[in-house]
């Protein structure tokens, strides 16, 4: 188990040296000039060429991209070039805000997915499950802007419960929470539902039932423990998403976090800053799909008898 | 007379369907005394998971539905009882061991825990006492109790039949019902788990339903045998009195489709034709469009039970005097 994870953490290397090419390579080929950009368009044409020979921007493409991989690796990823202070710092300051974001969503998520999903499933076709299946379908395919808007006019401007923008108490998370959250717990709900009904038809819960074991044990030892793969699997991807994918939430509820400064980035051709936020963010995901497949290992005993 | 352990009467169970009503079993009738063993056997389809389904009240509902009859354990009848009376009566005083062991254990349990839930729950044993519990069934079994830790995967069918058998026996039932539990094994591993559930359902004096399909577990195991045919009994009998006397022509048949070590024979004699389709069954006599001596009647009356000597029924227009029968 432990030499699974230390090779899995290993194999990150390749994975980010990959995604650095990728990134780095677009950035390099999208038109327009750093060296202009920060010294503005009416800029002498001798001083442009100065910054550019002073950044290297005139050195062949693997030689910049070489330079670019060894400072990364020391924690240098370049500074920005609309505000000037180092990427890392940048990012580093807007880090916190996301991930609270996405991991309040997730548990928002989680806490009403999973519940909802079982229930669902162990009342098939009732009244109960109709609707949660309904509402459901309604979760995912809500449009998170439009969601966010609606919940600011209801909460902020008509009830004044919770403010519109701004971070920093629980008050404050809650909007954006719950609206990342929703597409999220629709999705878990549906996914507990569909691995609970597979797994109330196996021989083992027909098994856990000649036993006398009461229903709520039938269901939360027996049944739950085996749904819980593709469920895990579902909310890894999904709180990775969220860690990338939060921007139009972040945009709306004015929320510090990672997608709004690369949006702001990439409208300003900040190319350090969006280089940053986009290996910051395949990080998180790796890491977090990491954290996903050691889970399964503690879930499932065949599983864990593979991470040899 | 012995004492009676089971006794089921006029049991009707139906599984709803997309293709319209099954009639799985029908009006089916079968008694079991305490300390013998009862065989029920028939062919895939016939019925028999699910009248131990039944005994259980665990027929899956829906699509299936007890429709009506008795299941009379000791002096109670089972399909009248609060389903939480029932679950007190489940693991407990009958239990179950399935089928297919690669299936019928929780992966992501412990073997020794899926022993000893059962254990705890009906013994009201601590979790160290439970532990103890399940260490000695595993040694009854045959598997050494440093396994107790392990899960199913780590574990062979045949030792997963045994770790389900250990958890049948766990409490100490009355009546152990078993489906077909050698059927997924190996056939050397049949004989073993054969020899090892007899052994322990004498040391443990359990009276035991085994299901099978398969007349050489039959006369190896059972003192009773109940041939059973699209949902219902159409012969008992002990088992000397079967395999010597078989009196219905689905039972002369089963034993004519065994190939006999002393006849000089090139071609099994099967029994003509397939069990029918359980949405549209013959009228009549169940059995009557595969039957060699079928006379006219029986497309149109259903036969009722004769009871011969010696406790020997059957369910056959020719022993009514209907039907002209065989030439002994």
């Amino acid at each position: 188990m432990h030499r699974y994870i230390l090779r899995r953490l290993f194999l990150l290397i390749p994975v980010m040296f990959g995604v650095s090419l990728v990134v780095f390579t677009i950035m390099f080929f999208t038109p327009g000039d750093p060296a202009k950009l920060m010294l503005g368009e009416r800029a002498p044409e001798a001083e442009v060429a100065a910054l550019r020979a002073q950044m290297g921007l005139d050195d062949p493409f693997p030689v910049q991209f070489g330079r670019f991989i060894y400072n990364a690796v020391r924690g240098d990823l370049g500074r920005s070039l609309v505000t000037r202070r180092p990427v890392f710092q940048e990012l580093y300051a807007r880090f916190p805000a996301t991930l609270q974001l996405a991991a309040a969503g997730v548990l928002v998520a989680v806490v009403m997915g999973i519940p909802i999903g079982i229930l669902s499933a162990t009342r098939q076709y009732s009244a109960f499950d109709a609707a949660s299946m309904g509402i459901a379908l309604v979760g995912v395919s809500m449009p998170n802007f439009w969601q966010g808007m609606m919940m600011i006019l209801l909460f902020s401007v008509t009830l004044g419960v919770f403010p519109s923008s701004g971070y920093g108490t629980i008050r404050h998370l809650v909007m954006p929470a719950l609206t990342i959250g929703t597409s999220t717990a629709a999705i878990i709900t549906r996914m507990t539902r569909s691995s609970m009904l597979e797994v109330v038809r196996q021989d083992y819960i027909r098994t856990a039932r000649a036993k006398g074991l009461s229903e709520s044990v039938v269901i939360n030892r027996h049944a739950l423990k085996n749904a819980l793969i593709p469920i895990v699997t579902v909310i890894g991807l999904q709180f990775g998403y969220l860690l990338g994918g939060a921007v139009l939430t972040e945009s709306i509820f004015s929320w510090p976090g990672v997608g709004r400064l690369m949006v702001d980035a990439i409208r300003q051709k900040d190319y350090p800053v969006v280089q940053g936020g986009v290996l910051l963010l395949a990080l998180t995901f790796s890491v977090v799909n990491l954290g996903v497949d050691i889970l399964y290992a503690y879930i499932d005993p065949r599983i864990k008898a593979q991470y040899k | 007379m012995a004492e009676r352990l089971l006794e089921i009467e006029n049991l009707r169970v139906e599984y709803h369907t997309d293709d319209g009503v099954v009639t799985a079993v029908d009006n089916l009738k079968l008694h079991l005394n305490k300390g013998q063993t009862l065989g029920l056997v028939g062919e895939t389809g016939a019925g028999k998971t699910t009248t131990a389904l039944s005994i259980m009240r665990l027929v899956p509902a829906p699509p299936g539905r007890i429709v009506s009859g008795t299941v009379r354990f000791r002096d109670e009848d089972l399909l009248k009882k609060r389903i939480d009376d029932i679950k007190k009566i489940r693991g407990n005083k009958i239990s179950m061991i399935f089928q297919d062991p690669m299936t019928s254990l929780n992966p992501v349990l412990t073997i020794g825990f899926q022993i000893e839930e059962a254990v705890m729950l009906h013994q009201g044993l601590d979790r160290k006492a439970a532990r103890r519990r399940a260490a000695e069934m595993l040694r009854l079994v045959g598997i050494p109790a440093e396994r107790e830790g392990d899960y199913p995967h780590e574990f062979s069918g045949g030792m997963r039949q045994r770790v389900g058998i250990a958890m049948a026996l766990s409490c100490n039932p009355e009546l152990l019902i078993a489906d077909e539990p050698t059927t997924a094994l190996d056939v050397t591993i049949q004989a073993q788990v054969l020899e090892l559930m007899k052994r322990l359902r004498e040391q443990f004096s359990t009276s035991m339903l085994l299901i099978t399909h398969d007349l050489g577990v039959v006369a190896e195991v059972c003192d009773h045998v109940a041939i059973m045919y699209a949902g219902t009994i159409v012969e008992y009998a002990d088992v000397t009195t079967l395999f010597t006397n078989p009196r219905h022509p689905y039972t002369r048949g089963l034993f004519g489709s065994i190939p006999s070590l002393d006849e000089e024979v090139t071609r099994l004699k099967p029994i003509t034709g397939l069990m029918p389709d359980p949405t549209a069954l013959p009228s009549g006599c169940r059995f009557h469009p595969r039957c060699p001596m079928a006379g006219e009647i029986c497309s149109s009356r259903i036969p009722q039970v004769t009871e011969l000597d010696n406790d020997h029924s059957v369910h056959c227009m020719i022993y009514e005097g209907l039907v002209p029968g065989y030439e002994e």
